[in-house]
């Protein structure tokens, strides 16, 4: 991956000796340029085309936010009811991602969804301990986390 | 027309910030606590950025990529603090509330022969 970024900013520097200009905006010109090369030909490249990552990335980003305002609106609500009505607890989270970074990743989406707080992990890194305000609603969090999440996380990395 | 969008996410960015103070007091437990501040103050943040950047974008004609980058800083700290303060707060022995209906790190804390030292 980081090999084709280079190659994608070299042709974008060619690019631009080739035009002489040297401008952000020539750059990035280049830059697409490059991209719609490096698209044709990767089929003949060792490894995967890399800019499907950077779109699955900016997917994640948008699932980040999104996720992000909705467990603000479930905060608000909470907050604002006379009655507090929750039932809390440290629920257990199984997880199949490996690394450590995407483990992290996932512990700091789940502390941004509605109504989860991520607090500790097991000692081989396999389960995520997650605070939960409202813990009947258990396994609905962990389908979504697995499902959504997780399946988010392996299209970037894998 | 933008002083009008610039005016109303500095207002949900603090009248979210009003309400995670709020429920910081309203909570029961810190972990609760947690709850109100991890997510209200991120979003809360993120959204007088957003103003402040489109302020000086538009109105001013100046790109700061500083706010830009504070918005990235809160996203990656925000969780992170969470994290560790419940963590810690759960190793010292920060009771739950008696809401609380579950507590399945307290079999792994034995297992792992660490004891969580409650009073």
């Amino acid at each position: 991956m980081a090999f084709q970024i280079l190659l994608n900013i070299g042709i974008a520097l060619i690019w631009m000796l080739l035009r002489n200009e040297f401008s952000g905006v020539e750059f990035m010109l280049g830059y697409i340029v490059g991209l719609a090369m490096l698209f044709l030909l990767r089929r003949f490249l060792k490894f995967d085309f890399y800019f499907r990552r950077v779109i699955a990335m900016f997917k994640l980003i948008g699932l980040f936010i999104y996720k992000l305002i909705l467990s603000n609106i479930d905060v608000i609500k909470i907050v604002l009811s006379p009655k507090m009505d929750i039932t809390p607890g440290i629920i257990a989270v199984p997880t199949k991602l490996k690394t450590d970074w995407e483990v992290t990743l996932l512990a700091t989406l789940i502390s941004l969804t509605p109504g989860t707080l991520s607090m500790d992990f097991s000692e081989d890194g396999k389960t995520i301990f997650v605070h939960s305000i409202h813990v009947p609603d258990k396994d609905e969090a962990i389908k979504e986390i697995h499902d959504s999440f997780e399946k988010a996380i392996l299209e970037v990395t894998e | 027309m933008t002083e009008i969008v610039i005016s109303i996410f500095l207002l949900i960015g603090g009248g979210l910030s009003l309400l995670g103070s709020i429920g910081i007091i309203r909570f029961p437990d810190v972990y609760g606590r947690l709850h109100a501040a991890t997510k209200s103050a991120t979003l809360g943040v993120i959204s007088i950025m957003i103003g402040v950047f489109l302020y000086f974008l538009i109105l001013e004609g100046i790109f700061v990529g500083k706010v830009l980058l504070t918005i990235l800083f809160v996203f990656l700290t925000a969780p992170l603090a969470g994290f560790m303060i419940s963590r810690s707060a759960y190793r010292v022995g920060a009771e739950l509330s008696d809401k609380s209906i579950q507590d399945d790190l307290e079999k792994e804390m034995k297992k792992s022969g660490k004891k969580a030292t409650t009073k």
